[in-house]
């Protein structure tokens, strides 16, 4: 009988083993002719695990930026080498990334990661080793307070939440259920909603959470269905928030559904199916190129990244493909100006003003190192399967 | 709370709960025949989503299920063949670690087949959910209700009255006899992990439309449904719908109760109960004849 206990004990060990899961790093691809003068940069994405849909469109549109800058003629006749690591969307991966990139591939500057989890544990080591990191994750508390070596350039995540508490006092509806995954940017983004409601006027009347690899959110929205919730909001990146859409519908919730800018992407669009409709999230410009105006100092900008990224690679654009552009594009315009010498790159994002992205158009400042505010963002819906902006 | 919700989560629970009981039932199987714990169970029942999903799109879905189911099969029985047959004169133990390597290799392959996306699949009849005393169910539920029904009646009659069933209980009972009776235990072996397949592969295609499919989904199921077995007493079949309905009713009713983070910890539910059975009741709620099963070790 004990030994039968121990010998079962010893499996569950394993089979816990088996359930949080090992994964394997792939190595960092090299791209761009190298040369003893290239421009080494480096990249972290979450390409394979939860965050997939973020790193993938990611690392595509680093790719592809790498090859037309080097067909060009590379940055003042530097080639530009970005190596990229895949994080896999965990912490530890990114930690370990991160330190292969500074100290072996001896990086000028590290863009990405694609998660705000993982930025945050790598913030302490862009401190340490000096060096610039641009993240492409959107929670606030990465910039506030301000680091010296670390920018973000998603735009903020309390500001996605600041345009959905107006949208919703617009509508006469005060009473919010929210709903937020338990990752980094799901926990930042419940911060931000809690703490932003009372001068809004929201109140928050459910406050439901549930894991990235949840598959039922049943029990967690029929908590919410049982309060007198005027309007869900569902704050994540994972697969999971399509899940949330889904259950919501079939448990008969007939309230306006929020959806944070994670949902930039429309394979979520694709797994929610019909449940999608009429969900209301802000994002960037970069969802509705064809209707932002002529004059916007944006749409140049906008229009050749969707046409460049959707001919190579026969998907559509996705506002995380964005800000990889942006985060890359404005490290780019810092070796032209000042070379790779970190701490100059540094200093030159710090005081950039005017820089036009696919989020918006930055301006950086020592105390902003996010360069965005709520202009950035329009409010889309989904309508017939596709991302529609809000008139 | 009210009854509604009462009642909402009650058939959440056995939503949920139906599926750890497919898969406990897998686990049965396989255990009564072998004694070995299959740990690449929960990747049978992600490959019978995943094929699912691939065939749904090629033909309609009467079809593409029991192909879908039959694909399965036949992955079992290459890893019977391929992974435990040769080993079969090793010890128990080291049966189990090449079961939980297969899983690796199973989750390894549908990764490289399918990708990392998460699949959905449409509901079998509509997405249109009933009402019920002011809770709603969806059609896809009583699907799964329905099947687990089927499956358990199937194997009840399939091991008392056919030949071929009771041949497999002779070998579960006493392997040496059995064997000097002209029963072909290997053959007994694959056909345990035929069935067991099977048994995952419906289950993860009935549950597919509910939740998504991806090359990551199998350890979870196996952790809960093993958990389930031993909650049941392993190797009964009784214990394991019993042990599956009461982990998914518990998981239901932990997340919903009512201070922060309950349903954050949703998960640990099975894990607790697990570790509570290994350590005050081995045998289950209704196993007692774990002292003989002993004898095998």
């Amino acid at each position: 009988m004990k030994r039968f206990c121990i010998a079962l004990t010893a499996l569950v060990i394993i089979a816990l083993v088996l359930v949080t899961g090992c994964r394997k790093k792939e190595e960092g691809l090299e791209m761009g002719p190298s040369g003893p003068a290239a421009y080494k940069v480096g990249a972290m994405f979450a390409v394979t695990g939860p965050a997939s849909w973020l790193g993938e469109p990611e690392k595509k549109t680093v790719e592809m930026l790498v090859k037309q800058i080097n067909k060009a003629g590379g940055i003042n006749g530097h080639p530009l080498k970005v190596i990229v690591e895949d994080t896999t969307g965990m912490e530890a991966e990114t930690v370990n990334a991160m330190k292969k990139l500074i100290d072996k591939d001896r990086v000028c500057a590290v863009i990405g990661p694609s998660r705000s989890g993982t930025t945050m544990a790598v913030i302490n080591v862009a401190q340490e080793r000096e060096v610039p990191l641009i993240s492409c994750a959107a929670a606030a508390v990465i910039v506030q307070p301000v680091k010296k070596w670390v920018f973000k350039v998603p735009q903020m995540d309390s500001d996605c939440v600041a345009r959905i508490y107006e949208y919703m006092k617009e509508k006469g509806w005060t009473k919010a259920a929210i709903i937020t995954g338990t990752t980094g940017f799901g926990a930042a983004g419940r911060d931000q909603l809690k703490k932003l409601a009372p001068e809004h006027g929201i109140q928050i009347v459910a406050d439901e959470t549930y894991g990235p690899k949840d598959t039922d959110m049943t029990v967690q929205l029929t908590k919410i269905k049982n309060t007198d919730a005027q309007a869900l909001i569902n704050w994540s990146i994972v697969p999971g928030q399509s899940t949330v859409i889904k259950n919501a519908r079939q448990l008969g919730l007939t309230m306006p559904l929020f959806q944070s800018h994670g949902f930039g992407n429309i394979q979520y669009v694709k797994l929610a199916g019909e449940a999608a409709e009429g969900v209301l999230f802000p994002a960037g410009r970069l969802l509705s190129v064809e209707g932002v105006p002529e004059d916007d100092p944006q749409k140049e900008v906008l229009t050749k990244y969707k046409k460049d990224y959707e001919t190579t690679y026969s998907e559509d654009v996705s506002t995380f493909g964005g800000h990889a552009y942006d985060a890359l594009m404005v490290v780019v315009d810092a070796l032209k100006a000042v070379g790779s010498n970190k701490a100059k790159i540094r200093d030159y994002i710090e005081n950039k003003k005017g820089f036009v992205g696919t989020a918006g158009v930055f301006d950086f400042s020592p105390d902003d190192h996010c360069g965005l505010d709520k202009t950035a963002f329009v409010m889309y819906t989904v309508k017939g399967g596709k991302f529609v902006p809000v008139k | 709370m009210e009854f509604s919700e009462i009642l909402q989560y009650i058939f959440a629970g056995i939503k949920i709960g139906s599926i750890y009981a497919m898969v406990a039932l897998g686990f049965n199987i396989i255990y009564n025949t072998t004694g070995i714990i299959n740990f690449a169970q929960g990747e049978f029942v992600m490959l019978g989503g995943m094929f699912m999903v691939t065939l749904s799109k090629l033909m309609p879905l009467g079809v593409a299920f029991p192909i879908a189911v039959l694909a399965v099969v036949a992955v079992g029985c290459v890893f019977e063949r391929a992974a435990i047959w040769p080993a079969r004169g090793a010890s128990v133990i080291t049966l189990i670690m090449i079961t939980i390597g297969g899983s690796f290799l199973l989750k390894g392959a549908a990764m490289l087949v399918w990708g990392k996306s998460s699949f959905a699949l449409r509901a079998f009849s509509t997405e249109k959910p009933i009402m019920i005393s002011g809770a709603t169910i969806q059609p896809q539920t009583l699907w799964i209700i329905g099947v687990l029904a089927i499956v358990v009646i199937f194997l009840a009659v399939f091991f008392k009255f056919t030949l071929t069933g009771k041949a497999m209980r002779a070998c579960a009972a006493n392997r040496a006899a059995a064997s000097l009776s002209g029963i072909s235990v290997e053959r007994m072996v694959l056909l345990s992990f035929a069935l067991s397949a099977g048994i995952g592969a419906v289950a993860g295609i009935v549950i597919t439309p509910v939740t998504l499919v991806d090359y990551t989904c199998g350890p979870s199921y196996a952790m809960k449904g093993f958990a389930a077995a031993v909650l049941g007493g392993l190797g009964v079949s009784t214990g394991a719908v019993v042990g599956g309905l009461t982990i998914g009713l518990m998981e239901c009713f932990g997340a919903a109760l009512r201070f922060e983070g309950a349903s954050t910890y949703k998960d640990g539910i099975a894990l607790v109960v697990l570790l509570i059975f290994l350590c005050a009741k081995p045998s289950g709620i209704f196993g007692r004849a774990a002292i003989s099963q002993l004898k095998k070790f």
